[in-house]
C-alpha cells in the first residue's frame, strides 16, 4: 500500500510518501504505527507521541482501531491547522 | 411538499489568491430568491511584525473532498441556496487572504450559522497545515493545533 506523509511527520521520516508491505500481523492503523515505528530513527521520532499522530485511509479520516483491510492508501499527519 | 433549494456548490483548492466579490456574485448572480449572503475571509496576519510568509501545506485529494463533507452537513443542517469554500495553500504573505467562505440562504440566521460551522470544521477536518516563516533569521516551524478551535467545533455537536 501507498504510504503518505504530511508536515514534521513528512520531515521527521524525511519523504512525503512509498510503498509499504507490512507484514501479516498488522491488521489496523494502530498496528501499522507500531510496525512504521521500528523502520528506523526518522519513524520513531514521527510516531514518538502517536497519540497526537492523525490518520487517513483512502482520503477519509480513521482512528487509530480502524482496520486497514484492503486500504490502497493511508496518510500520517499532525492536528490540521488550515481555515 | 415544499421544494428544495437548488444549492450552488463551488469547493477549490488552489494555490492563486481569490477574488471574493467575483466568488460572491458567482453565488448570487441571475437569482431573485436570496436573501442572504454571508463571506468570511481568513487573512494571512504578520503576527506583530515577526511572520515573513506562511507555508501551506495539503493533502491533494482529500483536501478537496474533506471540504466536500464538511459542506455536505451543512446543507444538511441548514437550508442554504449557495456555499463556496476557497482554501489556498503554498507560499502566503501577510495581508494576503487564505480562506474564503461564503453562504447564501433566504434568511440571514442559515448564513451566518452555516458560514460560522463551515469555518469551524475546515480548521478541525480539512488536511492543511501551516508553517511560519519568521523574518528574523530564527526558522519559526509548524503551527499547533489550538485547543479553542477543537472547542468551536465541538459547540455544532449538542
Amino acid at each position: 500500500m501507498k504510504a503518505l506523509y504530511f508536515a514534521w511527520v513528512r520531515e521527521r521520516i524525511g519523504k512525503a510518501e512509498e510503498e509499504i508491505t507490512p507484514p501479516q500481523g498488522v491488521k489496523t492503523v494502530a498496528d501499522l504505527i507500531g510496525w512504521l515505528s521500528g523502520q528506523g530513527e526518522g519513524y520513531a521520532l514521527a510516531f514518538e507521541n502517536n497519540k497526537t499522530i492523525r490518520a487517513a485511509l483512502d482520503r477519509a479520516h480513521v482512528k487509530h482501531d480502524a482496520a486497514i483491510e484492503n486500504a490502497r492508501e493511508i496518510a500520517f499527519f499532525p492536528p490540521m491547522t488550515g481555515g | 411538499m415544499a421544494e428544495t433549494l437548488a444549492t450552488r456548490t463551488v469547493v477549490r483548492v488552489q494555490a492563486e489568491t481569490f477574488d471574493t466579490a467575483a466568488e460572491t456574485l458567482a453565488l448570487t448572480e441571475g437569482r431573485t430568491d436570496l436573501g442572504a449572503v454571508v463571506t468570511f475571509t481568513g487573512l494571512c496576519r504578520d503576527e506583530g511584525g515577526v511572520l515573513a510568509s506562511l507555508e501551506i501545506e495539503h493533502y491533494p485529494g482529500m483536501a478537496e473532498e474533506e471540504i466536500g463533507r464538511v459542506v455536505e452537513e451543512a446543507k444538511q443542517r441548514w437550508p442554504l441556496a449557495g456555499v463556496t469554500v476557497v482554501h489556498r495553500f503554498g507560499l502566503i504573505k501577510p495581508g494576503e487572504p487564505i480562506v474564503l467562505v461564503v453562504t447564501a440562504s433566504l434568511h440571514r440566521t442559515e448564513a451566518f450559522e452555516a458560514a460560522s460551522f463551515l469555518m469551524d470544521f475546515l480548521k478541525t477536518k480539512a488536511p492543511f497545515w501551516k508553517k511560519q516563516h519568521l523574518s528574523e533569521a530564527s526558522s519559526g516551524g509548524w503551527v499547533g493545533a489550538k485547543q479553542a478551535d477543537d472547542a468551536a467545533a465541538e459547540r455544532w455537536k449538542a
